[in-house]
């Protein structure tokens, strides 16, 4: 798997197979959390980062079961190490930084359900990617989830002012949108 | 906590009044994702109900004796076990239809749905209660799914359950398939289901309505 550059990892993980518009991971966030782009940036911030540790320990886990040979146990041990690690940056943040703290707020113990994480785990294992791999897939999938919180948070920050049918407000109109969206990123097919 | 008798309450309001998927709005991304046809959705809504219904079994039966600081991290470690073991069970009936569904079947673990109804019921209430609230749910759920991956199979691909329905001319409409076909779907069955509840909504208005002006009137 050498010969893939990680430049172009790093394109299909943001852009081609964008992670909430392609692969549908990330959704719950995506829909409750993009009505402000403030919140919208700060969650997208807050899942880079969980996203770049959640690669490396998963990297690390599956080379621990690798070698105990216990494939059964992976679901296991990534869920429950997620959890733990969301965890213990929520406590680092508070220690380290009380504002950015007090800013991501309930954000960062939504994130530990947040399927794109696990989905990120397994993608990585399953593509057998390598640890520099695997860190360019994370950056490049948290930069992907970030940019499209921020456009549909644009978009429907936009819409707040417009006029609209009863019966489309709220989710069936964000739906909608990020249909729409995901038809545009189609268009990045060809990148990758 | 409360013990109250189960009703069948419990297991109608997750078909339609609570249902997960129209009502609550969770659960969502294997409703996109494994919707682009219809089998895979009734896999996947088969196998959440199995997960949900063995959680809920587990965490209500030791509902008593979970410390509270402890809670959540216990019933995600629940919930995972029997994930892996809904994994290995679909891989050995078939292959296909696991690699059809792919790694959505083990996101089954971070589904809002599961760990929102241990959270929210299974862990207050008795076990025959939570039995009927996960097969109510999972029941919601898998119709849900049904509805989405019939829809999107039969105008992206002309069949339904892998039975061609319109005949060889039909140009298939791609994007239903796609990512984007699943947001859509959605998108016009949650317009749907509004205009319903805008329906009854006035309705019941209008009755009330009549109701106070016949009381006024004599």
């Amino acid at each position: 798997m050498d010969d893939i550059s990680l430049a172009s990892i790093f394109i299909n993980s943001a852009l081609v197979n964008n992670f909430v518009l392609a692969y549908f991971l990330g959704i719950c966030p995506f829909l409750g959390v993009s009505a402000k782009l403030e919140t919208a940036t700060r969650m997208g911030g807050a899942v880079c980062f969980v996203m770049l540790v959640s690669s490396v320990c998963a990297y690390g886990i599956n080379l621990v079961i690798e070698i105990a040979n216990a494939h059964y146990l992976r679901l296991i041990c990534y869920i429950v190490v997620i959890a733990s690690m969301v965890q213990l940056v929520e406590m680092f943040v508070r220690k380290v930084s009380p504002t950015l703290f007090r800013a991501l707020g309930i954000f960062l113990p939504l994130i530990t359900t947040n399927c794109a994480i696990l989905g990120l785990a397994l993608f990585q294992t399953n593509k057998g990617y390598n640890l520099p791999q695997s860190i360019v897939y994370a950056l490049g999938a948290g930069a992907g989830f970030t940019l499209a919180l921020i456009l549909m948070a644009g978009i429907r920050e936009r819409l707040e002012l417009a006029k609209l049918p009863n019966i489309v407000e709220g989710t069936s109109l964000s739906l909608m949108i990020a249909g729409i969206l995901s038809l545009a990123f189609m268009g990045f097919a060809g990148l990758g | 906590m409360s013990d109250n008798p189960a009703t069948a309450d419990d297991f109608i309001k997750g078909t339609w009044r609570d249902n997960p998927v129209f009502v609550q709005v969770l659960g969502m991304c294997p409703v996109l994702a494994v919707t682009n046809s219809a089998i895979n959705g009734l896999t996947m809504g088969v196998a959440t109900t199995f997960v949900l219904f063995m959680s809920n079994m587990m965490v209500s039966s030791i509902r008593h004796w979970v410390p509270p600081q402890v809670r959540i991290a216990s019933f995600i470690l629940i919930i995972a076990t029997f994930v892996t073991m809904v994994d290995y069970l679909i891989q050995a009936v078939s292959l296909e239809l696991h690699k059809g569904l792919g790694a959505f079947i083990s996101l089954i673990v971070v589904n809002c749905l599961i760990l929102g109804r241990a959270e929210a019921f299974a862990s207050k209430q008795p076990v025959g209660r939570s039995l009927l609230d996960a097969l109510g749910m999972g029941a919601g759920f898998t119709i849900a799914l049904l509805c989405m991956g019939i829809i999107r199979e039969l105008l992206g691909n002309g069949s339904v359950f892998d039975v061609a329905i319109f005949g060889e001319s039909y140009q298939p409409w791609v994007v239903m398939i796609l990512p984007s076909g699943g947001f859509f779907t959605l998108g016009v069955l949650l317009l749907f289901i509004n205009r319903i509840n805008q329906r009854q909504k006035q309705g019941q208005q209008q009755g009330q309505q009549q109701e106070s002006q016949d009381k006024a009137n004599g």
